[in-house]
């Protein structure tokens, strides 16, 4: 009844329209095909529109934190022939590595600029100190350690320069920006001059990479945060590849179709969409708490992220497996291969590079998750580099939340090289994930 | 002979290995409870009278001690500490000396099995199953792991804060006094500035992951070309790639500045931390969540669909908005509740570029704090144990676990049963 009625009512309004405009359907087509044509380049547009958009947030992404971190790579410095006085450091070639550890490096430098530059007065004194890193003491004393029969000769050496100078020196000096308001008119006269005798120069960054964290930003390097993630992503490889395709195999091979393994099946699809900062409270209640594993270090980081690895591992293995197709698993049969003889022999070889490959992807996010290692300490102002998985540590995605929050401009450009460093040790790892994928990959 | 050499001597290294194992194991979790428990005998009385604050602080200036690094020698403590140092010791000789010995006995045992009549390839085959199943059962256990964690602490933190007010209170201002007699010593945990100022963020970013998500998806799948696709699918979803906190800095240091300048030249009042800078890079983040599950359910739809608009001289655009998206709206749904629950969930970003003042506003260029931020900030440092400000990050923890949780649940089932519909 209502159909008929629908039909009705509709060849009536078809019939009122006919009327006024007294146009047939092939007509009324035509005159609407401009108006669909058009809707449909928009539509087409919004799409590439939307496909772009993506593209460029990328593309901006990228040279935004090239541009603040390539910076990093150069470190400005100040070759100067410096007299290792014996005198004045009251050491001489033998003596104890204690000694030397001890010596007054920070005061022979001092006197040595003193006497070179000639500062007038306490205040242009301090100005001028001011210049010089901290850290240059420090390179004096690795160069004594290193060849003690140098005391007492005359050497050249590339001192440290304070971050203020290196920041002016990399980016006003060569932007023709004389003054940034860090740097006074004595330091800067001082600076010009070293420029002028081509004393002042930068050079290729290699304690970013040797250094740990410090306070100072142009002695803070990364060494440390990258020795912490390696130790922790071993430990987070060495337990959840093992745990990850056994539970694989298990589900996909050996668990009986019932009510329990549905449930652990929904279990682990929603353990992978869990946020990452639950994993941190975990690992805060139940490893440190209960079980009191050590804060801060590579092991507990490794158990964390292990935990919230698992699901994606599982999940690439259940389908690496499910990828190898039944006439393998029939023709092992056929030959008389027990159960566990098709898969160890024949299933699991066979699965193995969707496997790796699933292993790979779930290293690199773990490689880049902060949020729960913030929660166990992780987040500690750690100087040493961690030795094995028991040492404080931090790691690279936290050391870059640590420095982003320094208010000093040295520690910005740290932090985008640190991020730089970061994303290409994702690029590498994913490129390996998809070169594997494509070699070992196999049709049926 | 029923079973190969190899299967005889698996047998053997499993039975060796594998018991001495789970003894090592078991003993390394339990060791630090067992101990603790040991110490807090040998603590002075007035300690061991005290409540469980009292010892917990105790039992830890004893761990400082015993290993070198506690400041300042307690007189009081020292029994405990050098009790603690002979238990290290003794614990370490016992443990080594039993899983040894436990590996020669297991070892004794099977080799005296070890006949051609044993059916060892079939003993080795059950064990080895049985640490599969071990295996899998370890997802199920961190799930019961979060639960526990986050449920105990939330109960706790309930017995001092009521439930009501947590939920429903305006004001969230959990700074505790350390002494009872200071002023304002009770902070205020009322959850609501919290909960308002994530669902802003997140819907800033679903503003932005949605339409470009969903857009991007549809050209992909139904315009591009074969060579187009292949390069633009996946450099999409490298967007989902970058580990967080590097979004987290590009919000912080580049975009939050950009929208400020922008909004004063604009005579607008932007906060340096608004909530729209966290939400427009959130948004980015999130694009190819939705993009590459709408794509998923969008190729899902039979071609017969799309072929019989076409012969009713349907355009594309008309095919795709009247017959594809229709059939696929269960699964894109489903794609976009996923994406929501990530944008909750998401931690770094709002971190680093949302502020930490609880307002409850709903002005985007206003700064506002979330769930997720809080839970950093009353979790990350020094913290008192049983103090209400520690366990008020578990009871966010537990709202944040139960609404991921049943977003995910929802959300997985639609996609799951729509897939089926069309396979």
């Amino acid at each position: 009844m209502t159909n008929s009625k629908a039909t009705n009512s509709k060849t009536s309004t078809e019939a009122t329209t006919m009327t006024t405009t007294n146009l047939t359907t092939r007509e009324k087509v035509e005159l609407s095909l401009a108006r669909r044509r058009a809707a449909e380049t928009r539509f087409r547009l919004y799409g590439m529109v939307s496909v772009f958009f993506g593209m460029l947030c990328l593309v901006v992404l990228f040279t935004d934190i090239a541009s603040k971190g390539t910076s990093v790579f150069k470190q400005t410095s100040l070759t100067t022939e410096i007299t290792l006085d014996s005198g004045y450091l009251g050491i001489n070639k033998d003596s104890s590595i204690e000694d030397i550890r001890f010596a007054n490096f920070e005061g022979l430098i001092k006197r040595h600029f003193a006497k070179s530059v000639k500062p007038k007065g306490r205040k242009a004194k301090r100005e001028l100190f001011k210049l010089i890193s901290p850290g240059a003491a420090w390179q004096l004393q690795e160069l004594v350690l290193a060849n003690p029969t140098a005391i007492d000769s005359t050497v050249t050496i590339e001192l440290l320069m304070d971050d203020d100078v290196d920041q002016w020196f990399k980016h006003d000096f060569g932007n023709d920006v004389v003054d940034n308001g860090r740097l006074s008119e004595q330091q800067l006269a001082w600076l010009m001059t070293w420029i002028e005798e081509g004393q002042l120069d930068s050079h290729f960054n290699t304690l970013f990479f040797t250094n740990g964290d410090s306070r100072e930003p142009e002695l803070a390097g990364i060494h440390g945060a990258i020795k912490g993630t390696l130790l922790t992503l071993m430990v987070t490889l060495i337990l959840s590849f093992p745990i990850g395709v056994a539970a694989a195999i298990y589900l996909e091979e050996f668990a009986p179709r019932n009510r329990i393994t549905e449930i652990v099946e929904i279990n682990i699809n929603n353990l992978a969409a869990v946020p990452s900062i639950i994993f941190g409270l975990l690992g805060m209640a139940i490893f440190i708490n209960i079980f009191g594993v050590a804060r801060s270090t590579p092991l507990l980081g490794g158990l964390v992220l292990t935990l919230m690895t698992l699901p994606t591992i599982i999940i690439s293995a259940r389908a690496a497996i499910k990828a190898v197709p039944p006439s393998i698993r029939e023709a092992a049969y056929g030959l008389g291969a027990s159960k566990n003889q098709v898969v160890f022999h024949h299933v699991l070889p066979l699965a193995m590079p969707g496997m790796l490959t699933g292993t790979i992807l779930g290293m690199a996010q773990a490689l880049g998750e902060t949020a729960p290692l913030l929660m166990i300490g992780m987040v500690a102002f750690v100087v040493d580099v961690p030795g094995f998985i028991n040492d404080p540590s931090t790691v690279l995605p936290v050391q870059i939340f640590l420095w982003s929050d320094s208010p000093e401009r040295a520690f910005l450009e740290r932090t985008s090289g640190a991020i730089l460093v970061l994303l290409s040790f994702l690029v590498v790892m994913n490129t390996t994930a998809v070169i594997l994928r494509r070699r070992l990959e196999r049709r049926w | 002979m029923h079973s190969l050499p190899d299967h005889y001597g698996t047998l053997m290294a499993l039975w060796t290995g594998v018991p001495a194992l789970i003894l090592l194991m078991s003993w390394h979790l339990l060791e630090g409870p067992v101990i603790n428990h040991l110490l807090v005998a040998q603590l002075p009385a007035e300690i061991q009278a005290g409540d469980s604050a009292q010892i917990q602080l105790a039992i830890s200036k004893v761990h400082n001690l015993a290993t070198g690094s506690g400041l300042a020698a307690d007189a009081s403590l020292m029994p405990a500490v050098s009790h603690l140092a002979a238990l290290n010791e003794r614990t370490l000789l016992l443990n080594s000396g039993i899983a040894l010995s436990l590996c020669l006995i297991c070892f004794a045992a099977t080799y005296r099995r070890i006949k051609p009549e044993l059916r060892a390839r079939t003993e080795m085959e059950n064990i080895v199953n049985m640490l599969l199943l071990a295996s899998s059962g370890i997802a199920v256990l961190t799930t019961l792991g979060i639960l526990a964690s986050v449920v105990i602490e939330a109960w706790m933190f309930f017995q001092k804060v009521s439930p009501l007010e947590f939920l429903f209170g305006t004001t969230w201002s959990p700074q505790v006094a350390l002494r009872a007699d200071q002023s304002g010593s009770s902070g205020s945990f009322g959850a609501v500035p919290l909960f308002a100022g994530t669902l802003l963020i997140s819907s800033i970013a679903m503003i932005i992951a949605v339409p470009v998500g969903l857009m991007a998806a549809i050209y992909l799948s139904e315009y591009a070309s074969e060579n187009v696709r292949k390069y633009a699918k996946p450099a999409l979803e490298v967007l989902a790639g970058i580990p967080t906190v590097v979004y987290g800095f590009f919000a912080a240091l580049t975009v939050a500045p950009f929208i400020r300048v922008l909004g004063t030249d604009l005579g607008l009042e932007v906060s340096s931390e608004s909530a729209l800078a966290a939400g427009l890079v959130m948004g980015v983040m999130i694009i190819p969540f939705v993009s590459s599950l709408s794509d998923d359910v969008i190729n899902a739809v039979p071609q017969s669909l799309r072929d019989g608009s076409y012969g009713l001289g349907a355009t594309k655009n008309e095919t795709i908005r009247q017959v594809v998206i229709p059939a696929a709206l269960p699964g894109i749904v489903g794609a976009v509740m996923l994406a929501v629950s990530r944008a909750i969930g998401e931690t770094m970003i709002v971190a680093m570029a949302a502020g930490l003042a609880a307002n409850l506003t709903a002005n985007p260029l206003d700064s506002v704090t979330t769930v997720t931020v809080q839970i950093v900030t009353l979790l990350v440092g020094d913290q008192e144990f049983d103090s209400p400000k520690t366990l008020a990050a578990f009871a966010l923890g537990l709202v944040l676990f139960i609404s991921t949780l049943v977003l995910n649940f929802v959300a997985l089932k639609i996609v799951q049963k729509y897939r089926e519909q069309y396979d």
